[in-house]
């Protein structure tokens, strides 16, 4: 089964071009992190994967566990698994976690031809969960991400990712904006929710995320394009010396 | 906005009515029209005692002088109050059938299928219902239990005969008849509604319901309700509200009185889903409607929860006239505009007391080709020493063809008065919809799911029992289609 490979894709927003030829194959149980300086497209790359439609894919494939996922719109991506952890995760006041991750779970239940899960056992995985994590049933009862502190909403994203265990996970500088606290309670979520059937993709700016997280492999990417790809050294390369060498 | 999100809403826009079936019963009605001979026959259909004949001729002289308000914005042709029938009751409803077994079939499984059980059996556990059809009364369940502690639920017509006192009383009391065209139609043609007396400190142990069903057709509803809660007494009611599928428009013109005396308190929800008409604006009900609450005694209380999604002209404002020192009104509405649906719809809070407080949460949302206006109205009378109002009006605006629009007017004449008012429009969030459905949700579940959360604060107003379904109801009618 080819996992996810994608193939000379080429990207615009706006008659802008970002994503240039750009290749990228990732298998099964595989982390990998991709590294750029702001502006080089990687938040682009993630919501094209998501399916946002904002951004337009002029050429190129994208196959995720042997499906055209161009052909897919972001709920049936999601459904099929691939989650995104956003940078910026929205606030939705008046709406709370239960009956938007019930209803989430169950869409991708009812997609895998599964029965769904009644209100109570749905309760019930959450609140395990969330144990997990570390968070309290105070914040299960406040609104989607409304009056979250930036850590909180990183938290809430990591809890929403092992609730619906999905086999692609797309972190978008999920350490943007933590202290090391945050930090190190969003990565060891991460890591506990880690094993050799899901596979992630992890944007970050800095090194430092890698140092909780150990990637299989680290691309430099720029101008929308990966220039270079390495184990850890490479990352450990940009940290002691930027991105000018790239 | 993208075109997934334009296509998602035309489709809500297409989707249907799904209480727009037509009960297949002959019916008992007068020629079309209005003049003195159709309200004494309205009259005497309900045996009235001469006094009530008097009144309602004197309304109705009242009326004759006056015309209707035009200040809402709605537009609409004039009513021919000529082409309408005032009067309509399934074939023999002389009298009110005394338990259900009098009782048509063909309404009883009307009621089924509306989902407001009235067989002994099968009630609502926890609520009593009047169930209303066209111009009478067809049923009240739990009337008995309620008697036991002294608490009055029958129709207005039933009240009439059996409290004379309290209805001479009390009826006009709080929205005298003179007021405008609508309340002087009202009193001059009412044919049915609920009445309700609650005994001094007693608290109604149940949910207290009247539902309303239009079903003949070219035929005009108006419904009288009076609730009176004597002093440290509380009660909770709820009105409902569905009409069949026509495309010709119908005309709603109720008047609700509510009185608290002191320590009483009065919580008043409606969710209205009349015919809102077709897609193209074809048909639908018009609502016209005085709802006015007065908390007369010291320390009473009178909250005013509705959810209004239905009717092609809503035009609706509960009030609350705060005398009593210490009063309360709370106003929290819902309105949901879609297709060519309009709503002029808030409400009015008169500070007289001392130390009276009110509160309006209002959110208002429009689809479609809708508009959609709160018009509140604020005001403070000389001696109502510190008193306070908190005021926030939110909309949420679907699509770019519909309009939203806020006025709200505040008059003080006491400088010692406090007001609050916080005011939002926006549109539905693109960001929100898209971390909806890469969580999987459908573009539909995503909307409902944010404008239910928008209506959060004013759907848990609502009794219990009716809470949930007010959600669905609300998703319905975003989405239209059968739930
Ligand atoms: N919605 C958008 N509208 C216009 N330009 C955009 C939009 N999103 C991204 N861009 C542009 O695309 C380029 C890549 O941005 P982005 O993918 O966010 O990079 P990164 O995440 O690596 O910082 C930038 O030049 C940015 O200005
Ligand atoms: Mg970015």
């Amino acid at each position: 089964m080819i996992f996810l490979n994608i193939n000379n894709l080429n990207v615009s927003i706006e008659g802008k071009k970002i994503l240039d030829d750009f290749n990228l194959t990732i298998n099964q149980g595989e982390v990998h992190a991709i590294m750029g300086p702001n502006g080089s497209g990687k938040s682009t790359l993630a919501n094209v994967l998501a399916g946002n439609e904002d951004y337009e894919v002029n050429s190129g494939k994208i196959i995720f566990k042997d499906q055209d996922l161009l052909g897919l719109n972001i709920e049936e991506r999601a459904q099929i698994g691939i989650f995104l952890a956003f940078q910026y995760p929205v606030e939705i006041p008046g709406v709370n976690i239960t009956p938007f991750l019930q209803a989430s779970i169950n869409s991708k239940l009812k997609n895998e031809n599964k029965p769904e899960l009644d209100t109570l056992s749905f309760a019930k995985l959450l609140k395990e969960k969330a144990k997990d994590l570390g968070i309290g049933p105070d914040m299960l009862k406040r609104s989607i991400n409304t009056g979250f502190s930036g850590g909180e909403k990183k938290r809430y994203e990591i809890l929403q990712m092992s609730v619906l265990n999905p086999e692609f996970t797309i972190f978008d500088e999920t350490d943007s904006g933590l202290d090391v606290d945050a930090l190190r309670i969003v990565t060891e979520g991460i890591n506990k929710f880690k094993n050799d059937n899901n596979s992630f993709l992890i944007i970050t700016h800095y090194q430092k995320l890698l140092d909780y997280i150990n990637p299989d492999y680290v691309h430099v990417m720029r101008n929308g394009k990966i220039l270079k790809s390495g184990d850890i050294s490479l990352a450990v390369e940009i940290e002691k010396s930027g991105y000018q060498n790239f | 906005m993208n075109i997934e999100t334009t296509q998602t809403l035309d489709k809500y826009a297409q989707d249907k009515y799904k209480y727009g079936f037509v009960t297949n019963i002959v019916s008992d009605r007068p020629k079309k029209g209005l003049d003195e001979e159709i309200i004494k026959f309205i009259s005497q259909k309900k045996n009235e005692p001469d006094w009530m004949l008097t009144w309602r001729l004197d309304c109705y002289k009242k009326w004759l002088k006056m015309s209707d308000p035009q200040w809402a914005n709605l537009k609409f042709p004039e009513i021919n109050y000529q082409d309408i029938y005032y009067y309509s009751a399934p074939k023999g409803f002389e009298n009110k059938p005394k338990d259900l077994s009098e009782v048509d079939p063909k309404l009883i499984e009307t009621y089924n299928k509306l989902g407001i059980p009235l067989e002994e059996q099968k009630v609502l556990a926890g609520v009593a219902v009047d169930a209303v059809f066209d111009s009478v009364s067809v049923a009240t369940t739990y009337k008995g239990e309620l008697e036991k502690l002294g608490i009055v639920f029958c129709s207005i017509s039933e009240a009439v005969q059996t409290h004379p006192e309290l209805v001479k009383k009390y009826l006009g009391s709080v929205i005298p008849p003179g007021d405008h065209s609508f309340s002087a139609l009202n009193s001059a043609v009412f044919t049915d509604g609920s009445f309700v007396y609650i005994p001094e400190n007693v608290k109604c142990p149940m949910e207290l319901s009247t539902y309303f069903r239009i079903n003949a057709e070219e035929t005009g509803q108006f419904e009288r309700t009076l609730i009176i809660a004597d002093k440290g007494s509380y009660v909770s009611y709820l009105e409902g509200c569905t009409a069949p599928q026509r495309d010709t428009n119908q005309l709603h013109a109720a008047n609700v009185e509510l009185i608290a005396l002191d320590n009483a308190e009065i919580k008043y929800s409606t969710v209205q889903n009349w015919y809102p008409g077709d897609e193209e604006g074809k048909g639908g009900i018009y609502n016209f409607v005085t709802k006015r609450g007065l908390c007369k005694g010291i320390n009473s209380k009178i909250s005013w929860t509705q959810v209004e999604t239905g009717s092609s002209i809503t035009w609706k404002y509960p009030s609350c006239i705060l005398k009593g020192d210490n009063s309360i009104g709370e106003f929290y509405s819902v309105a949901i505009t879609n297709n060519y649906q309009q709503a002029d719809t808030g409400t009015k809070m008169t500070h007289i007391g001392k130390n009276t407080r009110s509160k309006i949460i209002s959110k208002g949302i429009s689809l479609g080709n809708s508009q959609n206006t709160y018009r509140g109205n604020v005001s403070f009378l000389r001696k109502a020493n510190k008193s306070r109002n908190y005021t926030q009006c939110d909309s949420l605006l679907v699509g770019n063809k519909c309009g939203a629009h806020t006025i709200p007017y505040i008059e003080s004449k006491n400088n010692t008065a406090v007001v609050e008012h916080e005011a939002s429009t926006s549109k539905i969030n693109e960001e929100q919809l898209y971390y909806c459905r890469q969580r999987g949700l459908s573009h539909e579940e995503a909307v409902s799911l944010i404008v239910n959360g928008f209506c959060k604060q004013v759907l848990q107003e609502l009794p219990m029992e009716f809470a949930v379904e007010a959600q669905k109801l609300v998703a319905i009618s975003l989405e239209g289609s059968v739930g």
